[in-house]
């Protein structure tokens, strides 16, 4: 008995197996390092580059990537590409990352609330998402950025409002599956009070596939937001998000091909990235998945 | 309550005509139909039936764990001299793991997937006591220890699925007695094991009790179970208690027709292999719409007119031996 009070240390990788089992996942660690580079570009953006995104050249206008001194080549403004996206990135990230954050607290809020407590509560959160859910996503964040004044601030809310109800569903579902699991009814007869409950043991239960479902959401809330901007309810010109950059350029796609396709690998590639990296947290949030 | 010399000092939990349904007043359930028993300090009370007898939902119902549609409808659970079916939420979750324990059927999905061993037990401690995560922290691990998982403070810090079946369920037994509750309530806590593994558990079990001096009440279908451990037996049949008895007696001298029936399912080791065992004819009874009178007398060889006619009540007929059958003075033979 005495022996086995003195315990060794463990390994690393038990410790921090949710690192571990992160690391394992080389997609998911590329997908991490390169949102990493283009978020910290974004907010660097005025540290960094040469250019001015907004300053027009018009004795440059529609120079190929590789040209010298632009090395992603020019718009048909003669503006430098590669600043563009930098500070795009800035707009693009923000809209794709802080909604789906602030929905996400908000829809788990709901959702769990609402699979919880069952009953009146339940059917009032839930018959307002479900009439939020009704209208199409992009519809309904149209309706929303309509009613304010174009600007990222409004792009925020509008797509928080949209965000909400599919989370919120998505966490009342789970919460609904947890909350029949004989564990809860364990840490009830163990005198758990509801409040200990819901959050020691409902919550950590519905977290994982809310996570992994936001990331997801961020790259196709960048797209979202491009969208807006396409309508003129974001951002306005001259400020540009990648979205925007790509409807600018659509108009001389055959005469500049990269002032369309530069933006549009940068939002593929940043979507993807945002996947892999839900990937890889669902394995490093389900214990289950840790060491064997 | 004017102390321990009214009912005797030694009871721990006393229920008294417990009813449950499940459902609406007409038309519904009555899952536990009339239940009492007694819990004594130092003893092990056995709660034997079918699937589907009301067993669980007795334990539940002494918890205050039945959820709506279901209702303990009628009885007394005297804790103490308190009536816990009067008890607060508050009360109830402060009686509940502190001085009632209990462990669950299922060890593999009765702990959190998402909190280590350590801290689930810890929880138990911190929800009932004013101490200090870390102390709370360092209690769970010398109550692995007790409870015979070696290597106890690196164990507790995994999580449940890196556990045996057998290993969980000790986990599960570790919280249950976390705080030193007077009387344990043990679901079918071996009905999930397998069988080399079942009687380690019930030694612990019963070897905490002894050590606790607390009331065991012990639900199961296995009669094996019920002979190696229990002192007293309840036997349930469709809601109802059909006999009531020491274990001795019980196994010795059973009076129920349907204590018979059960005993006659077992296969003993000794027995004439040639002899076959006497499966109970017929199916217990949909309590969507229960026979008349008594609830066994369709499946029962020795029912008479009476049987269906009236409900027959739990009497007493010897010390501590109460049948709730017409028959049971007469020396019926066995078919």
């Amino acid at each position: 008995m005495s022996a086995a009070q003195i315990a060794p240390p463990r390994p690393f990788r038990q410790r921090h197996w949710r690192l571990a089992a992160f690391g394992r996942d080389w997609a998911a660690v590329a997908a991490a390092l390169l949102l990493l580079t283009i978020g910290g570009m974004a907010v660097l953006a005025p540290l960094i580059g040469a250019y001015d995104p907004y300053e027009a050249n018009n004795l440059l206008r529609f120079a190929p990537p590789g040209a010298p001194g632009h090395s992603l080549g020019t718009d048909q403004q003669g503006r430098d590409m590669l600043a563009r996206l930098v500070w795009g990135g800035r707009v693009s990230l923000l809209v794709g990352v802080v909604p789906t954050v602030l929905a996400s607290i908000i829809g788990l809020g709901l959702g769990i609330l609402a699979g919880y407590a069952r009953g009146i509560v339940d059917q009032i959160i839930m018959r307002v998402l479900d009439v939020l859910f009704a209208f199409p996503m992009v519809l309904l964040a149209i309706a929303v950025a309509g009613v304010l004044t174009p600007g990222v601030g409004t792009e925020i809310v509008s797509i928080t409002i949209v965000l909400i109800p599919y989370v919120g569903r998505l966490a009342r579902t789970a919460t609904l599956s947890v909350v029949t699991m004989p564990y809860i009814e364990a840490a009830r007869a163990a005198g758990g009070s509801p409040l200990a409950i819901l959050l020691r043991y409902v919550l950590p239960n519905v977290l994982s596939p809310i996570v992994v479902y936001a990331t997801t959401l961020m790259g196709l809330m960048i797209v979202v937001g491009s969208g807006l901007s396409f309508l003129g309810l974001g951002v306005q010109p001259p400020v540009a998000d990648w979205g925007a950059m790509v409807a600018d350029g659509r108009v001389v796609l055959r005469r500049a091909p990269h002032v369309t396709v530069l933006p549009g690998v940068v939002i593929l590639a940043v979507s993807l990235a945002f996947n892999f990296l839900g990937d890889g947290l669902r394995d490093a949030l389900d214990p289950r998945t840790g060491r064997r | 309550m004017t102390g321990p010399s009214m009912s005797g000092g030694d009871i721990a939990l006393d229920v008294r005509n417990l009813r449950t349904r499940f459902g609406p007043q007409h038309g519904g359930v009555i899952a536990v139909d009339g239940v009492s028993l007694t819990l004594r300090r130092g003893r092990t009370t056995a709660l034997v039936g079918e699937s589907g007898s009301g067993k669980s939902v007795t334990a539940l119902s002494i918890m205050g764990l039945i959820e709506p549609p279901g209702r303990v409808i009628d009885g007394t659970v005297l804790l103490d001299g308190r009536d816990l079916r009067t008890a607060s939420d508050r009360e109830m979750e402060a009686i509940r793991g502190a001085r009632i324990g209990m462990v669950f059927q299922d060890p593999l999905t009765s702990l959190n997937p998402a909190l280590t061993i350590g801290s689930q037990i810890a929880e138990t401690i911190l929800a009932h006591e004013p101490v200090s995560a870390a102390a709370a922290h360092a209690r769970a691990v010398t109550l692995l220890e007790h409870v015979g998982v070696a290597d106890a403070a690196a164990r507790a810090q995994d999580y449940p699925h890196h556990f045996s079946g057998g290993m969980r369920q000790r986990v599960l037994i570790a919280a249950a007695i976390a705080c030193r509750p007077g009387i344990i309530i043990a679901d079918e806590p071996t009905t999930a094991l397998d069988v080399t593994v079942q009687a380690k558990i019930l030694r612990l079990l019963h070897d905490l009790q002894q050590e606790m001096h607390a009331s065991l009440l012990l639900i199961t279908h296995d009669l094996g179970v019920v002979a190696s451990m229990a002192d007293d037996v309840l036997v349930m049949y469709a809601g109802r208690v059909l006999e009531h008895a020491d274990v001795d007696t019980l196994f010795h001298a059973p009076k129920h027709p349907y204590t018979r029936a059960l005993l006659g399912c077992i296969a003993g080791i000794e027995d004439d292999r040639t002899a076959p065992l006497q499966p109970i004819e017929g199916l217990p009874p949909d309590l969507r719409n229960p026979p008349p009178g008594c609830r066994f007398a369709p499946r029962c060889v020795h029912a008479v007119a009476a049987c269906t006619a009236a409900v027959p009540a739990l009497q007493t007929i010897a010390d501590g031996h109460s049948v709730a059958c017409f028959r049971a003075m007469e020396a019926l033979g066995d078919d």
